[in-house]
């Protein structure tokens, strides 16, 4: 499978690599030329060496895109920091350029939520990271319900 | 009628308070605390702060009621989604976006964000207008009915001065609909002679505008209108 990912930051780049380790065809796209050193983090051996892509430039250029293979990708993830640009970069590959699979990183949980509903595929850390705190919270606290309980009856 | 303005730079700013002088309602919406602040102390509860990409700022604002929604921040990926969830989820019925870089156009209309409107075009626009030379000026262009009108002056050397309209050879999909002579306009029938220093407008399908402007170019072009 060829993959396009854009962002390379701490998330898109650890699925980068890991992706190659699985025997993928991976190209990264980011604007900052520095994080290709992110990529090579604990790898044995150069990015490009061990067949990986790297591509300097904007998500939204589409110059950019198609030297980074958006026009032969199976598989494209937005993963930049901002929301509003993964929104729109998805769209994009999902529209023009018709990638099969696309998902999208948004923070938001709101709009994660609508634009799921609308056909977009999208992964919401912040979302996951509730569910998670709600979780570990009712675990670590699993006695009975009592006065106490509430913050603002203790207050 | 009530509008949502999105951003409150120098555009939005005098926009919100264009429209508020024409008795619109008006809710302008700007992230920047800073910025903020110095439009409210002009428009008062006009302006609200928030940042307009998360929906529940959207709603807080009332987008639910709005009749139309400008986004003309700063940033193009922001005035892209504002107005595709307006228009989609919350089905405002017009929306205007702002295009900041024109090289971003094309996403606007992949997502179906029209009419935008970027600085760079509306000067090409008026440079078209303004150098003679170029020939050709687009008046309009209807996109959804794909059509456009233009504008043509005719040089001394024009191939179809002194000819009859009756007789020029119209490319298919398009129509001479006026002439400007002398300050005045009128509408040309088959009889109409084309004098140098005549504007015409024509209406035409996209696409047909090199056909017309050989036909109405200088003569030495071959102006392929034999007849």
């Amino acid at each position: 499978m060829f993959i396009l990912i854009v962002g390379c930051g701490r998330v898109g780049s650890s699925v980068a690599r890991s992706m190659l380790r699985q025997g993928h065809e991976v190209s990264c796209l980011d604007e900052d030329p520095e994080s290709h050193a992110r990529l090579e983090v604990g790898l044995d051996g150069g990015w490009e060496d061990l067949g990986g892509q790297f591509t300097v430039g904007a998500g939204l250029e589409t110059d950019a895109l198609v030297a980074a293979g958006i026009e032969r990708a199976d598989a494209f993830i937005a993963s930049t920091d901002g929301d509003n640009t993964n929104i729109v970069i998805a769209q994009i590959a999902r529209r023009r350029y018709e990638v099969p699979t696309v998902i999208a990183r948004i923070l938001d949980p709101l709009r994660a939520e609508w634009y799921e509903r609308q056909g977009m595929h999208t992964i919401c850390p912040t979302r996951v990271a509730i569910d998670m705190l709600e979780s570990a919270v009712l675990e670590g606290a699993p006695r009975q319900s009592g006065p106490s309980d509430d913050p603002a009856e203790a207050a | 009628m009530y509008i949502i303005v999105v951003g409150a730079g120098k555009v939005g700013w005098n926009l919100a308070r264009e429209l508020l002088e024409k008795s619109h309602e008006v809710t302008l919406i700007e992230n920047n605390r800073r910025r903020y602040l110095t439009v409210e102390q002009e428009l008062e509860h006009n302006v609200t702060y928030g940042d307009a990409s998360e929906l529940w700022v959207l709603e807080r604002a009332g987008i639910q009621r709005a009749e139309m929604v400008i986004a003309v921040t700063g940033d193009d990926e922001d005035n892209m989604l504002i107005c595709q969830v307006a228009r989609e989820k919350y089905e405002v019925e017009r929306i205007i976006a702002r295009v900041n870089n024109p090289r971003n156009k094309p996403h606007f209309d992949l997502l179906g964000i029209k009419p935008s409107v970027s600085a760079t075009d509306l000067i090409l626009r008026l440079l078209e207008h303004e150098v003679p030379e170029y020939g050709l000026v687009h008046l309009l262009d209807l996109q959804e009915e794909q059509l456009e009108i233009i504008e043509i002056l005719l040089g001394k050397d024009s191939a179809v001065t002194g000819r009859r309209v009756g007789d020029l050879q119209m490319p298919e999909g398009s129509l001479l609909i006026s002439v400007l002579r002398s300050g005045k306009g009128f509408v040309p029938g088959p009889d109409t002679v084309l004098e140098a220093g005549d504007e015409v407008l024509a209406v035409l399908d996209p696409g047909n505008e090199e056909q017309l402007k050989t036909l109405f170019g200088p003569a030495e072009n071959g102006a392929g209108s034999g007849g």
